[in-house]
């Protein structure tokens, strides 16, 4: 018998485990009755009734496919296509990320340089960093007055934490010879941030990117349920209150297939400044 | 007298005991260095060698003394003085190139993309190295192969002053005598001056003219100058016959082993200028100064 690779093992294994569970859920969900099947007294009480249960996996596929085969379509405020309703998603996370990102990863800088501005920002992010992000969102939504502002303000407060803390803690490690490598090659200060603190700090700082677009990612749907308008989180409630648990389960599948996406592209980026001593 | 090229005067090192008081590492430190002469520095751990290096680098500051090299006095660091770091210093996200290319762009700003080039790679070459690892990161080479690198990254920007810290002292012993025989090589076609630390003996009786001698720590100081008669060019097989080798030898292992320690402490002199010792055996007509510890 000739040894399979580890990869391709993995993936049997992997496939096997999907059927199994598709089987078993698809199993343990009771059929309906036929109306031929009851008796006098049953329909009489209502039994003849479609109860509504969780769906088969079988008719989750049937919504992905419907779904996803027209997924931009825009039938009004209540009926959009999943496509869009991600999109929206995808807008505000990113908004509010790269918003985080362009005061996050300079004031880390400034934090891992200076002994005195960490000494002197540190209670401040330790009593902010652990506030749920959805607490602000009454404060934001008094303060911003706009629902859609709001829902990115959160995103944006959400996701700085571990990029600032992350990039401070890249910059404070950087290794004092390089430091030295730079100051006897007289590089001035910006030269020596970009050439030698950055590339070397950039692994921690791109870590700290990818913890936060996970947890804005989580953020995000919780958000968009508060309020509502459009947007995956949106969907998932909306569907919810239409008690179609068909679309529940299949946008709770694409929420996960985005953010492992998402999750991927830093994963590229990381491999790209990563480096070996 | 005339002044030298370099020279260091009354140089001293304290630091806060965490007692309240203060520990002297050294003290009134003053000694010379002519242009293109190749000077070692021993002495036992702990004496204040790498303070020494730091300073004449500018990297760190004395606490009293100063430091004059070509009619200046050093005040942070310049690209005039070049370092060798014992841990080589390479930037690991660099390839070999890139490390030597980003420091002769830092010093010839105004030359092009094309002649940063070539004479980057003219120096990789002139330390031992082919093309064809060029493009490896620091990771991607063997500890003597990254040394090269930073030596010939040292060697490109033509550094008034070379500085190498313990350069070899991470190599193993085999590969240190091929990269003492190409550093030998290099610095014989360039009239480069050299200050380096080492704990090898016979490293600094090869590499030297000259080699300096610190007594311990505390209060140490540079307590002799001990010139290598021994001609150049040098190689590591054939010098070990020379009849000064081992007198040489065996007064710097009386020096370590005995005397650096009995010359600890502080002293009264306002200004601790090392004795020069020559020690010639081929040369008997002369009579030889100062004490032959043999």
């Amino acid at each position: 018998m000739t040894e399979m690779s580890v990869n391709k093992r993995a993936a049997i294994l992997s496939f096997i485990l999907l059927f199994a569970g598709l089987l078993l859920w698809e199993a343990v969900i009771p059929a309906q009755k036929a109306a031929g099947e009851l008796t006098e007294y049953e329909r009489l009480t209502g039994g003849g009734a479609q109860k509504a249960g969780v769906p088969p996996p079988s008719q989750v596929l049937e919504k992905a496919w419907e779904q996803l085969s027209n997924p931009f379509y825009d039938a009004g405020p209540n009926d959009k296509g999943i496509g869009i309703q991600i999109g929206y998603s995808i807008y505000r996370v990113l908004a509010g990320y790269v918003l985080a990102a362009l005061i996050a990863i300079p004031l880390g800088f400034l934090i891992g340089m200076s002994p005195v501005a960490y000494k002197a920002l540190n209670p401040f992010i330790q009593v902010l960093r652990p506030i749920s992000p959805l607490a602000w969102m009454p404060l934001a939504l008094f303060i911003i007055q706009d629902s859609e502002a709001s829902a990115i303000f959160v995103i944006f407060i959400c996701s700085i934490w571990p990029m600032l803390i992350n990039t401070a803690f890249g910059v404070a490690g950087v290794r004092k010879d390089w430091v030295n490598v730079a100051r006897t090659h007289e590089l001035g200060a910006l030269r020596t941030a970009f050439t030698v603190i950055l590339p070397a700090a950039a692994p921690t700082i791109v870590t700290g990117m990818r913890i936060s677009i996970g947890i804005a990612w989580l953020v995000i749907v919780a958000a968009e349920m508060l309020v509502g308008g459009t947007g995956i989180g949106y969907y998932v409630w909306n569907e919810w209150n239409n008690l179609d648990l068909t679309s529940v389960i299949f946008s709770i599948l694409m929420i996960g297939v985005v953010g492992m996406a998402l999750d991927a592209m830093f994963g590229v980026l990381q491999r790209f400044v990563v480096y070996s001593e | 007298m005339t002044t030298p090229f370099l020279s260091v005067e009354r140089l001293s090192q304290r630091y806060p005991d965490g007692e309240g008081g203060t520990t002297t590492i050294f003290e009134n430190a003053s000694f010379g260095i002519e242009r293109g002469e190749f000077v070692v520095i021993l002495g036992h751990s702990g004496c204040g060698k790498s303070t020494i290096m730091n300073i004449l680098a500018g990297l760190a500051e004395a606490s009293e003394g100063v430091v004059i090299m070509d009619g200046k006095e050093v005040s942070g660091p310049s690209l005039d003085r070049g370092v060798v770091f014992q841990n080589y210093s390479l930037l690991p996200w660099l390839s070999a190139l890139k490390n030597v290319t980003f420091a002769v762009a830092a010093r010839y700003p105004d030359w092009s993309k094309d002649q940063v080039l070539s004479h980057s790679k003219k120096h990789l070459e002139m330390v031992g190295l082919s093309a064809d690892v060029f493009n490896r990161k620091p990771s991607q080479l063997s500890g003597g192969m990254r040394q090269r690198v930073s030596i010939a990254r040292a060697f490109s920007i033509s550094p008034k002053l070379l500085l190498l810290d313990e350069p070899f002292g991470a190599l193993d012993a085999l590969t240190r005598g091929t990269i003492q025989d190409e550093l030998l090589k290099v610095w014989a076609g360039t009239n480069q001056t050299v200050f380096m630390i080492t704990h090898d003996i016979d490293e600094a009786i090869l590499l030297a003219d000259r080699i300096l001698l610190m007594s311990n720590g505390p209060y140490a100081r540079v307590a002799e100058s001990v010139e290598i008669t021994i001609p150049r060019p040098r190689n590591r097989i054939e010098i070990v016959e020379h009849p000064n080798y081992y007198a040489i030898r065996n007064h710097l292992v009386q020096f370590l082993g005995k005397r650096s320690k009995e010359l600890a402490g502080p002293t009264d002199a306002a200004e601790n200028r090392p004795v020069t010792v020559r020690i010639d055996k081929t040369a008997p007509a002369a009579p030889s100064p100062k004490k032959l510890a043999v």
